[in-house]
């Protein structure tokens, strides 16, 4: 049995008398490209949130890479990396810059820094564009530097949250290699995607709908268990009696 | 008749370095629901700001409803209702004192055009003391429209309407732009969801400022000049890579559960081909088809082809 890097038991998360997140179980392996899906509403942030470390359960348990979400926040912090769709890097830096920035603050190692930099800016093919700004770099670079820098100190786990909204269907592709690539490495991906053609790409998928946790497999089983012939048939099936998707 | 007309637009910011929109021509007849389908920065909000007077073009001509964009821009503003990307109703006003303000801007009441927005409407009424900025994505974007639709416009712009937001309220959301359009509302709308293009009547693909295709979503699916495949093994991530080393492959690329491919040329059995070389590679699971394209296949065909020419 693989390792788990994720584990969450009855995870729940309450503000006043709502349930953001209802006691939601599952474990990720290492390694696995972890889809989780919902509504707009159904908790998704507010569960990644807490497996990031910047925010405390209500009740239930979980560990991130090993480390208690209540007790070790700063250490499952060390241990993971974070891209959103809303772009983070800083754009009057350049890119060696955001690069040096970035592994200064994961407490690398100017040594480490250097040497890295050299062998991503050159996967990157980025070797002319090194010292320019990030703010002159199209939209689609900008997301695979972001991924890049992520996973930069290599976390154990990377959490993306809609990385690839409103990027070219070709540079869309380009980023979910990157994607694998980083998974095959032994890193685990923890993802959200409104695309559903997205969710076909990961090993397993939840779909988390008011609050709880409605299906979890892989894709092909989620597809035959309700009879659908694509992901997004499946998602909205569960997705369409949500009671929070509209307040 | 055509409701909008760009002729020859172009538009650059950073003193000429960028263009944003370079030489589109365009036409939107009346009545229609017409989508902009592009990723982000591929020009589709600066077109918006033009058609909706709210930039000048640097070069050409455009027209709403028969009026010129830059001579008859107040004119053009009574007719026209625009929904911006960006969410830009009044986050401390409630939904109703929202509602109210726009009806009172344009010179009508909520009471007059009821009908237009009775609708939507009625989905956010129970939230009419709720503050803007307290509503869930899906609700603010009902309240968006209803105020883009309060004063009765014959043309609305929608830019980017479902952005970030699930499938299910995606798809109820095209059901809403459905009855507007039977309302005989010309509509112009953006997304960056391939999937959603064939929900419009006509669509243009647009990318790095150039209109890349223009025509009804089922003639640009047709128009597809080359046989397309469907792949799948049980390890999808290595027969991509495997594909991709073949010399008869011309593009190879991942498409949900299945692969996606093309030949340099259609070949009678090319099928059997492709399936004996992934069996050579030791592949397993494995299935092999010919489908019909989609309009994200004939986007990125478009796209790679677009960057062998620019070099």
């Amino acid at each position: 049995m693989a390792e788990q890097v994720i584990i969450c038991k009855e995870l729940t998360k309450r503000f006043g008398d709502f349930l953001a997140v209802d006691k939601i179980s599952f474990e990720v392996s290492r390694g696995e490209i972890f889809g989780f899906l919902g509504a707009n509403g159904a908790g998704k942030t507010t569960a990644m949130r807490i497996l990031c470390g910047l925010s405390y359960p209500t009740s239930g348990t979980a560990t991130v890479a090993g480390f208690d979400v209540y007790k070790q926040q700063e250490s499952i912090k060390r241990n993971i990396g974070y891209m959103s769709q809303k772009f983070s890097l800083y754009e009057n830096l350049t890119i060696l810059e955001n690069i040096e920035f970035y592994g200064g603050v994961y407490g690398l190692s100017r040594k480490t820094i250097r040497e890295r930099s050299d062998e991503l800016i050159t996967q990157l093919g980025l070797q002319q564009e090194s010292r320019k700004l990030v703010g002159e770099l199209p939209l689609g670079w900008k997301q695979k530097l972001a991924f890049s820098v992520a996973i930069f100190h290599r976390p154990q786990i990377v959490f993306l949250d809609e990385p690839t909204g409103g990027v070219d269907p070709v540079t869309r592709r380009q980023f979910w290699d990157m994607i694998y690539a980083a998974a095959a490495a032994g890193i685990t991906v923890f993802v959200t995607t409104h695309y559903m053609d997205e969710a076909e790409y990961c090993n397993r998928v939840t779909i988390m709908v008011d609050g709880r946790i409605e299906a979890l497999d892989a894709p092909q089983a989620l597809k035959a268990r309700f009879q659908a012939n694509n992901m997004e048939e499946v998602f909205y099936q569960l997705a369409r009696g949500a009671k929070r998707s509209s307040d | 008749m055509n409701s909008v007309i760009l002729e020859g637009v172009t538009k650059t910011y950073n003193e000429g370095k960028v263009h944003a929109v370079d030489n589109v021509s365009l036409q939107v007849k009346s009545g229609e629901l017409f989508g902009l389908i592009g990723p982000d920065g591929a020009g589709k909000t600066s077109i918006f700001r033009i058609l909706t007077t709210l930039l000048l073009a640097d070069k050409g001509t455009a027209s709403v409803q028969g009026l010129d964009v830059v001579k008859d821009y107040r004119k053009i503003r009574d007719k026209i209702g625009y929904m911006p990307g960006k969410f830009s109703l009044y986050q401390d006003l409630t939904v109703k004192e929202n509602l109210t303000f726009f009806a009172t801007l344009f010179g009508t009441t909520i009471a007059e055009n009821y009908e237009v927005i009775k609708d939507i409407y009625d989905q956010i009424k129970p939230f009419n003391d709720r503050r803007a900025g307290k509503l869930s994505g899906g609700m603010k974007q009902k309240l968006a429209l209803c105020c883009a639709l309060i004063h009765k416009p014959e043309v609305l712009f929608l830019d980017e309407p479902t952005t970030g937001v699930d499938v299910v309220s995606r798809r109820e959301f095209w059901d809403i732009l459905n009855r507007l359009k039977a309302q005989g509302i010309t509509i112009m709308v953006s997304t960056p969801y391939m999937d959603e293009a064939i929900l419009c009547e006509r669509i243009a693909l647009i990318q790095e400022g150039s209109i890349m295709q223009v025509d009804t979503p089922d003639q640009i699916i047709q128009s597809y000049p080359v046989r397309l495949y469907a792949a799948k093994a049980d390890d999808i991530y290595k027969l991509v890579q495997d594909f991709r080393t073949l010399d008869t492959v011309d593009s190879c690329y991942a498409f949900g559960e299945y692969l996606h491919l093309t030949m340099k040329a259609d070949k009678p059995g090319d099928e059997a081909a492709l399936l004996q070389f992934a069996q050579a590679h030791g592949h397993k699971g494995l299935e092999v088809k010919a489908i019909e394209p989609g309009i994200e296949d004939t986007f990125i065909r478009l796209m790679n082809r677009k960057t062998q020419t620019d070099g």
